[in-house]
């Protein structure tokens, strides 16, 4: 009865949706918003129809509910959870590596033969598993939040190198010459035009890092940490059978990896306000 | 060719910092054994040298730096230590007839990459059908598209020991499976992204063409979209390849994965041995290169056979 009515949901909102698509107002902001809100909502109403019309144990999949009840009475945990792995581990390792890359890019950039040799390598480890190198840190750095940070570090700091590194190179001949007729100084010219010109790389390296930044920071928490954390939690919970404490804690690395990607791509929008990319239609 | 020496220059820069790093990131193990084999050491106690910088103890003993770099279980093993380990449990191995032998990484690079490679075929089959979807349905590419982003802005890794929690109850034995479902969960997204713009790469004109020629849907994908995408096609499953990779070794290493390069490494972790780990991080990159270069490698095969090639 349950699971009729939830594959009736998902007929319906599909429906909704096919209209929505067809309608006069499918480029319309509103519609934009709602069509993908409709999607997640029915994916929710049919894993709680599957769930409870299928009588599937919580202890392989809670529904939806029972997670937002977890979510609800465990706040507490779950909030010291974020701070000790986002706030401490993931966010200051983003930073430190971000602000790394940066300089690094910056100050290889002068040398063409540094450049032209750290492309390739950058790209090569930028491809590799590099969260392989959390059991090795956790080691160096003890089981607190500075291991976790330290393999952040590594983790975002390629990507975002090799990303800052091509857009230095994006102001073209022309603009560099206009700048030299000015009698810009090297810093002038970096800090008023290479530097805004390789914005839409850097936030493309922020964009990709803000997610590794994260798998970064649980990964780590798997090879030992204190008794908090996300990571440890998800370890452990497993091992315990509250799936649903599990299943609250993806909720809220799940909520964090979407807002923290939103938030850069807001920077992104005020930041580079000029590109194609980012004017309006 | 003229990329070739900047690209070694970089390299061996790499390698001669990770050398001058050896030396102090070993020097407090490298004193201790001095100490033990009766060689003088300033200061001589244990505990005092706990609390000294690792500068001061270098400078005042730097006749016993030279240990380091011979250590059984270094904090940083040398570049050497690590190719040695690498060349005993590959080639050495392989010389002997006991190539897959559960203590070859052979062995264990050969279980990764069937995973990756499981992975991959179907992250990339999800990916294109996805784009082909997206590309043809306004209702997916409204309500899927937004979804897919959110997709890659979870960390899996989160979710990775769940997965195996789930697909042991279902009752597949099979550890492959999760880990393969991670790996396509990390490869599908540049694949669909890659081919959303390449199925769309061809002009207004070429399709408004075909329509003259009364090429009904079906031909005008198979003749003009498909072919028009495979570029856009081969550079994403560069990427994708590499991502089910990272998502194989991500999907052994939590979960207590007994065979794989991940599971190597988690292995090294417990029983302390810091060559083990080392060795396989660097067979996993020796695969991705690998991969990514046979990716290459067919990619410019096929776009030579379509006249795409100069």
């Amino acid at each position: 009865m349950i699971l009729w009515g939830a594959i009736l949901f998902w007929l319906a909102a599909w429906a909704v949706n096919a209209a929505l698509a067809r309608s006069r107002y499918r480029d319309t902001r509103a519609v934009r918003l709602l069509a993908p809100v409709l999607f997640g909502l029915t994916i929710l109403v049919l894993w709680q129809g599957l769930v409870r019309g299928l009588n599937v144990s919580p202890v392989i999949l809670p529904a939806p509910t029972d997670v937002a009840q977890r979510i609800a009475s465990d706040s507490g945990v779950l909030w010291e959870d974020f701070s000790q792995t986002v706030l401490k581990g993931a966010l200051s390792g983003y930073l430190i590596g971000a602000s790394a890359a940066v300089l690094t890019a910056i100050a290889i950039d002068r040398s063409t033969f540094l450049t032209r040799g750290l492309l390739p390598v950058g790209n090569f480890v930028a491809a590799l598993p590099i969260v392989g190198i959390a059991p090795i840190l956790v080691n160096w750095f003890g089981f607190d939040w500075h291991s976790k940070a330290a393999v952040v570090v590594v983790m975002v700091f390629f990507p975002i190198l090799v990303n800052t590194v091509q857009g230095l190179s994006e102001a073209g001949a022309m603009q560099k010459d206009l700048m030299r007729t000015y009698a810009a100084s090297y810093w002038q010219t970096l800090w008023k035009l290479r530097l805004p010109a390789a914005m839409p790389f850097l936030f493309n390296g922020f964009k990709i890092a803000t997610t590794l930044a994260l798998i970064g920071a649980i990964v780590a928490e798997y090879f030992g940490s204190p008794t908090r954390g996300m990571g440890f939690r998800i370890s452990t919970g497993v091992g315990r059978l509250s799936i649903d404490l599990v299943w609250a804690e993806i909720a809220v690395a799940a909520l964090t990896g979407s807002v923290a990607y939103g938030l850069v791509a807001l920077a992104e929008r005020r930041v580079t306000f000029w590109h194609p990319s980012q004017r309006k239609t | 060719m003229r990329g070739f020496l900047p690209v070694l220059a970089v390299l061996a820069a790499i390698l001669a910092l990770w050398v001058a790093a050896v030396a102090p990131m070993n020097a407090r193990q490298a004193l201790d054994v001095a100490e033990r084999e009766g060689a003088a050491v300033t200061p001589a106690e244990s505990r005092t040298r706990f609390e000294t910088p690792v500068l001061t103890l270098m400078l005042r003993n730097s006749g016993e730096i030279w240990r380091g770099y011979g250590l059984e279980r270094p904090r940083l093993p040398t570049p050497w230590q690590v190719g040695q380990e690498l060349w005993a449990t590959t080639g050495e191995m392989a010389l002997e007839g006991r190539a897959f032998s559960k203590r070859s990484l052979i062995y264990h690079a050969w279980i990764t990459l069937q995973s990756t490679f499981w992975g991959f075929a179907l992250g990339t089959v999800v990916g294109i059908a996805g784009a082909i979807g997206i590309v043809y349905s306004r209702t997916m590419e409204l309500s899927v598209m937004p979804w897919a982003i959110i997709s890659q802005t979870i960390p899996i890794v989160a979710l990775a020991p769940m997965i195996i929690v789930l697909s042991s109850q279902l009752g597949i034995e099979e550890r492959g499976v999760p880990k393969a479902v991670i790996s396509a969960y990390l490869c599908f997204f540049p694949v669909l992204v890659g081919m959303v713009k390449g199925l769309r790469s061809p002009t207004a004109e070429q399709l408004d063409l075909l329509r003259t020629y009364s090429a009904s849907g079906m031909a005008s994908f198979l003749k003009l979209r498909l072919p028009a995408s495979l570029p856009y096609l081969f550079t994403s499953l560069k990427i994708g390849i590499a991502a089910a990779l990272v998502g194989t070794i991500v999907g052994e290493l939590p979960t207590g994965a007994i065979s794989g390069l991940g599971a190597r490494i988690l292995i090294g972790d417990q029983f302390g041995t810091p060559l083990a780990i080392w060795s396989a991080l660097a067979a996993a990159a020796i695969l991705a290169g690998v991969l990514v270069t046979l990716l290459g490698w067919a990619q410019a095969v096929t776009l030579r056979r379509m006249g795409g090639g100069r």
